[in-house]
C-alpha cells in the first residue's frame, strides 16, 4: 500500500489497493480464531485483557479484604497478600491497560481512522496476540506451581525479589519475568503495525494533521512503548539470569538466613534504573491513548471541533518526549545526586504543562458547546476531573522534598489509582460504549450505562479520595498489618473498613456493565453506520460492522479534519472526512 | 543510563524534523480539498512499508543494544568487575562479519543490475560468513569457559555472555529472513523489484548488526573505558 504523503510532482497514490494485498479468510478457525483481521484481533486482545482484569480486580478484593479486617479472613495470610498485591499491579498496569488500549483499541480504530483496508503487516499482528495470550497463560499458571505466583511487589526490585523469604521465589518469579519477556517480544510485534500502519497505509488525503487525536494518541502511546519495553526486557533478563545461572548483575552480596550467597557485588540500583526507564514512560502509555480518544468523545458528543487540535497534538509529542527523561522521580529515595534529583524534578514538573495545556482545550471544547449527557460523554467528563485530581497530587509528589516524606505511603497509591488507574479506566468504558454501535451494529442501553457510571465514578471517588489522608497520615502501603503503631489512629481502621466495602460494592456493580454489554448484543437498539452523527472515517464505512477489508470497493477519500461539527451553512450540524467539499466551505 | 540518553536524543531529533517535514505546524481547519500539500525532498519515491518497518525495528533494537551497554557501564563501576580475556577468534570473528555485510551489499548492487546469479553468489556467501562468526563466537564461549570464566564468577563474564549472545540471536533472526529471500532468488527467473527490496532490507539489517557488534567489541576489549568513566561521573 503507498504512504498518502506524496510530492506534489508525482501522481496521487491510488484510491484502490489491489486485492492480492488483502489476507482472505478461507475457514472459521482462520476468520475468528487465526485470523489476521486487525477487527477480530482487537476483540481477542481486548477480550483477554478485560478477563485478565476481572481476575486483577478479584485480587485488589483480597488486598482491600486483608486491609480492612487484618487476619479475620482465614485464607489471606501474609503470602496470599503479597502475591495480590504483586499480581494486582502487574495485570491491571501491563496485562490488561497496555494491551487493552494499544492491542484493543489500536486494532480497531487505526486502520478504520486513517482509511486503511488493515495492518500493514497482519500476519505480523496475529502472531502478536497469541503470543500476548501465551505470556499472559504463563502468568497466570504461575498459580498452579508450588509456592504460587511472585509476591515481590510490581516492581520486583532485586536482591527481595529472588530471595527465598519471598513468596514464590522458587517458580513465581521466574514465570513472571519469562512471562514478561513473552509480552514485550508479542507487544513489539504489535507496536510495529500500529506505528507503520499510521505511517504507511494513511487513505488518500489523510495527512498527519487530519487524524483524530485518537489516532495520535495511540501512535504516540506506540512509538513509547517501543522504546519504553526494552528497559523492561534488559531488566527482567537479567534478573532472570540473576535467578537461574547465579550471575550477579543486579545482587550483591549477601547473607540469608545465616548463609552466605554466592553473589558478588551487584547493584540493585540499576535495577531501578532499567525498571523506571519501562515504568514511567508507561504512564503514559496508558494515558495518551486516554488523552486521544477522550478528545474524540468530547468533540462529538459537545458538536463542536476540538479547541487548538494542534496544540493538543504537539503537547501529546512534548508529553511523550518529556516522559522519556522523568524515571528518576520514582527513585528519590534510592540514593541519587542532588543535581540528578533537581533534574527530575524539573523535567517532571514540566510535564504539566503540556497536560494542563490538554485540560485547558478539554474544557475550551465544552465552553458554549451543545453538550449531549450520553453516557460515553458522561465518562469523558469523568476523566476530566479525575484526571486532574490525580495530576494535582502528581505536582505534589513530582517535588523531591515532599515526596521523601510521602514515599511509600497510601498516598502515592491513592495519587497513581486516580491518574493512571481510574482515570484510563473511565475512558476505556466511555470508549466501548462509544464504538459499540460500530463494533456491534447495536447501541448499549443508555440508562444502564447512566447507572453504571455514576456508581462507578463516586464509587471510585469514596474509595481513593480518603486514601489520600490516610497516606498523609504516614500509612504505609504494602504492609501486612500495622499492628500497633501510634501514628495511625484508630479512626484510619474505620476509613479503612469503609473503602473496603465500597470497594466491594463498585467491584460487584460492573457486572451491569457486563450485562449491558452482553444483553445488547442481542437486544439492543440497531445502531445504523452513524449513531452518534461523528465526522471521522470509521463511522463512514459502508458497512456496520464493517466487513473484511472495511471499505468495499474504494478506498475513502479524505478532504478535511475530523472535526467539522456545527459548520455554518452545511446540510447537517457535522461534514464527515470524506464528504465532498462544498463550495465556499469554511469548516467550521 | 548516558548511552541511552544519546541514543534517546538521536531518536528523537530523527523523529521530529521528521514530523515538522510532514507538516504538523499546519493549520488544518483552514485547509479544504482532497490532497494537502506535502514536502518531500527532490521528489524522491515513497518508502515501502517493509523499509519503514525495518527502520522502527532498528529504533528498537538500537534501544535494546543501548540499554544493555548502559548497564554495562554502570555495572562495570563496582569494584569487584573483573574483565575475562578476549579470545583471539573475536579478531576473526569481526572480520567475518564485515565481510558477510560487504557482501550482502554486493547483492543489493547486483540486484539493482537485475543480476540474478551474481544476487544469489553474494547471498551465499553473506550467508555462510554469517554463520561462520555464530560459530566462531559459540568457540569463543567454549574457550572462555574452558579456562573456567563462568557467568556467575563474575559480572563482567555474565555481561560477555549476555552480550554477544543477545547479538547472536539477532543475526539468527536476520539469517531467517536471509534463507527466505534466497529462497526467493533462487526461484526467481529475473529480479524484480520486490526482490530488490528483500535483498536491501537484509543488508541494512546487516550493517546494522556489524555497527552493534563493532561498538560491542570495543567495549568488552576496553576501547570504551574512557567513554564509560565519562557516564558515570555523569550520573553519580
Amino acid at each position: 500500500m503507498t504512504d498518502a504523503s506524496v510530492p506534489q510532482n508525482v501522481a496521487p497514490p491510488p484510491a484502490e489497493v489491489p486485492d492480492v494485498d488483502l489476507y482472505h479468510a478461507h475457514s472459521w478457525i482462520t476468520k475468528y480464531v487465526f485470523s489476521q483481521d486487525a477487527k477480530v484481533i482487537a476483540i481477542q486482545y481486548a477480550g483477554t485483557a478485560i478477563a485478565v482484569g476481572i481476575l486483577a480486580l478479584v485480587l485488589s478484593w483480597v488486598i482491600r479484604l486483608q486491609l480492612a479486617f487484618p487476619g479475620a479472613i482465614p485464607f489471606i495470610d501474609a503470602n496470599v497478600y503479597y502475591q495480590s498485591v504483586t499480581m494486582h499491579g502487574m495485570i491491571m498496569v501491563v496485562y490488561m491497560l497496555t494491551a487493552i488500549f494499544l492491542g484493543g483499541f489500536g486494532n480497531y480504530l487505526i486502520p478504520l481512522m486513517v482509511g486503511a483496508r488493515d495492518m500493514v503487516f497482519p500476519y505480523v499482528n496475529m502472531l502478536s496476540y497469541w503470543v500476548y495470550l501465551i505470556a499472559t497463560l504463563v502468568l497466570v499458571s504461575s498459580y498452579f506451581f508450588p509456592g504460587g505466583p511472585t509476591g515481590a511487589g510490581w516492581t520486583l526490585y532485586p536482591p527481595q525479589s529472588i530471595l527465598t523469604g519471598t513468596p514464590g521465589h522458587e517458580y513465581g518469579i521466574i514465570l513472571m519475568l519469562v512471562s514478561l519477556i513473552l509480552f514485550i517480544v508479542g507487544f513489539t510485534m504489535g507496536g510495529l503495525n500500529y506505528v507503520v500502519t499510521v505511517l504507511q497505509a494513511r487513505t488518500r488525503g489523510m495527512t498527519l494533521m487530519r487524524m483524530p487525536l485518537t489516532v495520535w494518541g495511540i501512535f504516540s502511546a506506540a512509538v513509547m512503548a517501543l522504546l519504553a519495553f526494552p528497559g523492561l526486557f534488559v531488566a527482567c533478563l537479567m534478573l532472570l539470569l540473576d535467578r537461574t545461572l547465579g550471575t550477579s548483575f543486579f545482587m550483591p552480596s549477601l547473607v540469608e538466613l545465616g548463609e552466605r550467597k554466592d553473589y558478588v557485588g551487584g547493584s540493585p540500583i540499576l535495577f531501578q534504573h532499567l525498571f523506571w526507564f519501562f515504568g514511567h514512560p508507561e504512564v503514559y502509555i496508558v494515558a495518551l491513548p486516554a488523552f486521544g480518544i477522550v478528545s474524540d468523545l468530547i468533540s462529538v458528543h459537545a458538536r463542536k471541533n476540538i479547541f487548538g487540535y494542534r496544540m493538543m497534538v504537539w503537547a501529546i509529542i512534548a508529553i511523550g518526549v518529556l516522559s522519556m527523561v522523568v524515571w528518576g522521580h520514582h527513585m528519590y529515595i534510592s540514593g541519587m545526586d542532588p543535581w540528578f534529583g533537581f533534574f527530575f524534578a524539573v523535567t517532571t514538573l514540566a510535564i504539566a504543562v503540556p497536560t494542563a495545556l490538554k485540560v485547558y482545550n478539554w474544557v475550551l471544547t465544552l465552553w458554549h458547546a451543545d453538550i449531549h449527557f450520553t453516557t460515553p460523554m458522561l465518562f469523558a467528563l469523568g476523566f476530566l476531573v479525575t484526571f486532574v485530581n490525580g495530576g494535582i497530587t502528581g505536582l505534589y509528589l513530582g517535588n523531591v522534598i515532599v515526596d521523601v516524606p510521602l514515599s511509600a505511603t497510601l498516598f502515592v497509591v491513592a495519587h497513581f489509582h486516580m491518574v493512571m488507574g481510574i482515570a484510563p479506566v473511565l475512558v476505556i468504558f466511555g470508549a466501548i460504549y462509544h464504538w459499540y454501535p460500530k463494533i456491534t451494529g447495536r447501541m448499549m442501553d443508555e440508562r444502564l450505562g447512566k447507572i453504571h457510571f455514576w456508581i462507578t465514578f463516586l464509587g471510585a471517588y469514596a474509595i481513593f479520595f480518603p486514601m489520600h489522608y490516610l497516606g498523609v497520615l504516614g500509612m504505609p502501603r504494602r504492609f501486612y498489618e500495622m499492628g500497633e503503631t501510634a501514628f495511625v489512629p484508630a479512626s484510619a481502621a474505620t476509613l479503612n473498613i469503609v473503602i473496603t466495602v465500597i470497594a466491594l460494592a463498585v467491584g460487584f456493580a460492573q457486572s451491569i456493565f457486563f450485562y449491558n454489554l452482553f444483553k445488547s448484543l442481542k437486544y439492543g437498539a440497531p445502531a445504523g453506520g452513524n449513531p452518534w452523527r461523528a465526522a471521522s472515517l470509521e463511522w463512514q464505512t459502508p458497512e456496520t460492522p464493517p466487513g473484511h477489508g472495511n471499505w468495499g470497493k474504494h478506498l475513502p477519500v479524505v478532504y478535511r479534519w475530523p472535526y467539522a461539527y456545527s459548520v455554518p451553512g452545511a446540510p447537517e450540524d457535522y461534514l464527515p472526512q470524506n464528504a465532498p467539499p462544498v463550495r465556499g466551505e469554511h469548516s467550521p | 543510563m548516558s548511552v541511552m540518553g544519546l541514543f534517546f536524543v538521536f531518536i528523537a531529533t530523527v523523529a521530529i524534523m521528521w514530523l515538522v517535514r510532514q507538516g504538523v505546524m499546519e493549520s488544518p481547519w483552514l485547509e479544504e480539498g482532497e490532497v494537502a500539500h506535502y514536502r518531500r525532498a527532490g521528489g524522491a519515491e515513497p518508502p515501502t512499508a517493509g523499509r519503514v518497518g525495518l527502520a522502527v525495528f532498528l529504533a528498537v533494537a538500537g534501544c535494546l543494544f543501548s540499554l544493555l551497554a548502559a548497564a554495562f557501564f554502570m555495572r562495570g563501576d563496582a569494584p569487584d568487575w573483573q574483565m575475562p580475556p578476549i579470545p583471539g577468534v573475536l579478531w576473526v570473528n569481526t572480520f567475518l562479519l564485515a565481510a558477510s555485510s560487504v557482501a550482502l551489499q554486493l547483492a543489493v548492487v547486483a540486484a539493482r543490475r537485475a543480476n540474478a546469479e551474481r544476487v544469489k553468489t553474494a547471498l551465499l556467501v553473506g550467508a555462510v560468513t554469517a554463520a561462520l562468526f555464530l560459530i566462531g563466537q559459540i568457540w569463543a564461549w567454549r574457550e572462555l569457559l574452558e579456562l573456567r570464566f563462568f557467568a556467575s564468577s563474575n559480572a563482567a563474564n555474565a555481561f560477555f555472555y549476555l552480550l554477544t549472545g543477545v547479538h547472536a540471536l539477532h543475526l539468527i533472526g536476520g539469517l531467517v529472513a536471509l534463507a527466505r529471500t534466497t529462497d526467493k532468488v533462487r526461484g526467481a527467473v529475473r529480479v524484480t523489484k520486490a526482490l530488490t527490496t528483500s535483498v536491501e532490507l537484509c543488508a541494512i539489517y546487516w550493517h546494522f548488526l556489524l555497527f552493534v557488534w563493532l561498538l560491542m567489541f570495543a567495549m568488552l576489549i576496553g576501547w570504551a573505558d574512557g567513554f564509560g568513566a565519562i557516564c558515570r561521573r555523569l550520573l553519580s
